[in-house]
């Protein structure tokens, strides 16, 4: 675990929820520092939303602490000083809670409301807020009439309506075809720049490489491991990933000159993956064989999380 | 499972109400929402209920003639439109804290949303039920206004029959609240309707005077909220002061502090995971 330098504006110590015989969140930690981007990714029920909802206040944690320091004036606690932690951030959540009567605009207007601004002051913020969201043309349309992406990208401006320090966002990003996941990315990068932190869950291996400094690895409400994602991926893998599909594919799975040369084999549905530190005379070897399908990649951060979390299905979600 | 020592004590659902001003910013949205529709809505809201006093209070009236309320004689449709207005303030409150709170709670998630802002669910609550008993307010207003402009009263304790009315909106709207928080969707408010609301017209001199029940039945009416609003109401239309008005004022508020306290109570347990 690599500690964080620079004082955390958030902290969690200790976390632990149950439902009846069922442990959802396990003696769980983490700390947040100012502009940091931290990424919590897990299978389905790994814990992610209760965590969450406990960094919240929604749900009353066991046993822990839930600390927020960037009130100024001193600590705050969840969810004792619930109410004042959260002036202070910026929620969105796996499902949109628009309103479906109001516009955008309107929607900005009604919910700065409820941090307890006044129509001048919320009024000149939202030009700038929804040319955030790219949803300049649509500050007339109501949130029945956007796109799965615009109604994402619409809650972001609804959670930046207070300016907070810290985002909590619960998988942004689903649902939304590429074109619509990538500007949600570079919106986030944007903010991490003006100096906003961000705690992320997410489904998708590539934005959390590529948005989160650190990340942690949840699974049935234990963290599995943390850091950043290049060390990790080089800390539990092998540089390079062989996969290999095809007509006796899997009796390689068995063959004693493959395994030599790879570290380890994992065979999943019709494909054989050779994890390796050297692919060349692996290559070699299986084109000898002939009749294969190959595809050589670097590791990634999706043979981590398998690795770690493995392959089965979960059923709960 | 559980281990006592381990779990912290998650705070009883039967604490006191947290409440503050933050209930303001839900009710504005419930009214900036309500002003897109209100004119469909005034015609919803009063229509009914001014067809029900024309045809029954008109139509009945000149079969029945002359009703008698505490030895005073009055006409019909007087009888009926001082007890049918406490019903219009029953039903446009339970509509409002069933229906349309269940949407707003159950449906459209729009609670979830304000919680990840600083307001708690009791101003929510509170947001609610205030926000149900001004949509009676309005309705009653309405109806009012008509049966002013049809010489039904022109008693000028219809003022003080309007602070009652109101009253009866927030006692109205709390009870409604309670089924709002145990509902697992609309179909479960037909119970209410049906189960409650439809008897509790009939058994609360509503359309008759309760002098024709039996016994037993008068003394379990006695004690509905709806009979006391009535028994509030009415006198105030014929221009008299009603006899027992504290005790039946202090039957409303009684009904309207318990019933937000459990609906308060439930809501928080619907919420608490």
């Amino acid at each position: 675990m690599r500690p964080v330098s620079i004082a955390p504006l958030f902290k969690v110590r200790h976390l632990r929820k149950r439902y009846a015989e069922t442990t959802v969140v396990d003696d769980l930690s983490f700390e947040i520092a100012p502009g940091e981007c931290l990424g919590v990714i897990g299978p389905n029920g790994a814990g992610k939303t209760t965590t969450i909802r406990m960094c919240l206040g929604l749900t009353t944690p066991d046993e822990g602490d839930i600390t927020y320091f960037g009130g100024g004036g001193g600590a705050l606690h969840m969810p004792r000083d619930a109410l004042a932690i959260k002036a202070q951030l910026g929620v969105v959540t796996q499902f949109d809670t628009l309103d479906p009567d109001f516009s955008c605009a309107e929607n900005l207007m009604v919910y700065g409301r409820y941090f307890g601004f006044r129509r001048a002051d919320i009024a000149p913020r939202i030009p700038e807020l929804l040319e955030f969201a790219a949803l300049t043309h649509k500050a007339a349309a109501k949130p029945g009439e956007l796109s799965g992406g615009m109604k994402r990208r619409l809650s972001l401006a609804r959670a930046l309506v207070n300016d907070p320090k810290l985002l909590l966002l619960d998988e942004p990003t689903t649902g939304l075809d590429p074109q619509a996941r990538h500007l949600m990315w570079e919106r986030l990068q944007v903010l991490l720049q003006r100096g906003k932190s961000i705690l992320l869950t997410t489904h998708f291996m590539d934005e959390a490489e590529r948005l989160c400094t650190r990340l942690l690895v949840l699974d049935h409400g234990r963290k599995i491991a943390e850091g950043r994602p290049r060390d990790l991926i080089a800390e539990h893998l092998e540089p390079d990933v062989v996969e290999v599909y095809g007509n006796g594919a899997l009796e390689l799975a068995g063959a004693a000159d493959l395994a030599a040369l790879a570290a380890r084999i994992e065979v999943s549905g019709e494909t054989v993956f050779f994890y390796t530190q050297d692919a060349r005379r692996l290559l070699d070897a299986l084109a000898q064989r002939g009749g294969l399908r190959t595809f050589h990649r670097p590791a990634n951060l999706e043979d981590l999380f398998l690795k770690l979390t493995g392959r089965q299905i979960r059923e709960d979600g | 499972m559980k281990t006592v020592e381990a779990a912290r004590s998650t705070p009883s659902v039967w604490r006191p109400p947290a409440l503050s001003m933050r209930w303001w910013p839900v009710f504005l949205r419930n009214w900036l929402v309500w002003r897109k529709l209100a004119i469909p809505s005034l015609i919803g809201n009063i229509a009914e209920p001014l067809i029900w006093l024309v045809a029954f209070g008109y139509g009945m009236g000149a079969l029945v003639g002359q009703v008698e309320v505490n030895g005073t004689k009055v006409p019909y449709i007087l009888f009926l439109a001082s007890g049918s207005i406490c019903m219009s303030a029953m039903n446009a409150a339970s509509f409002e804290a069933l229906y349309s709170a269940f949407s707003r709670m159950h449906v459209q998630k729009t609670w979830d949303g304000i919680m990840n802002a600083p307001v708690g669910l009791d101003d929510v609550v509170l947001a609610e039920m205030l926000w149900a008993a001004f949509k009676a307010i309005f309705t009653v207003t309405a109806i009012l206004a008509v049966m002013l402009a049809l010489g039904i009263s022109h008693s000028p304790k219809l003022v003080v029959a309007w602070a009652v009315l109101v009253g009866s909106g927030i006692t109205f709207s709390s009870i409604a609240l309670i089924f709002n928080a145990l509902a697992k969707g609309y179909d479960f408010f037909t119970y209410y309707f049906t189960l409650f609301m439809t008897p509790m017209m009939f058994l609360s001199g509503v359309f008759f005077p309760l002098d024709q029940l039996p016994g037993f039945v008068r003394t379990f009416a006695a004690w509905l909220p709806l009979t006391n609003a009535v028994a509030l109401v009415r006198p105030l239309f014929m221009d008299q002061w009603p006899s027992d008005a504290l005790r039946h004022g202090l039957v409303l508020a009684v009904y309207a502090v318990a019933a937000f306290w459990v609906a308060l109570a439930l809501t928080r347990r619907r919420f608490r995971t």
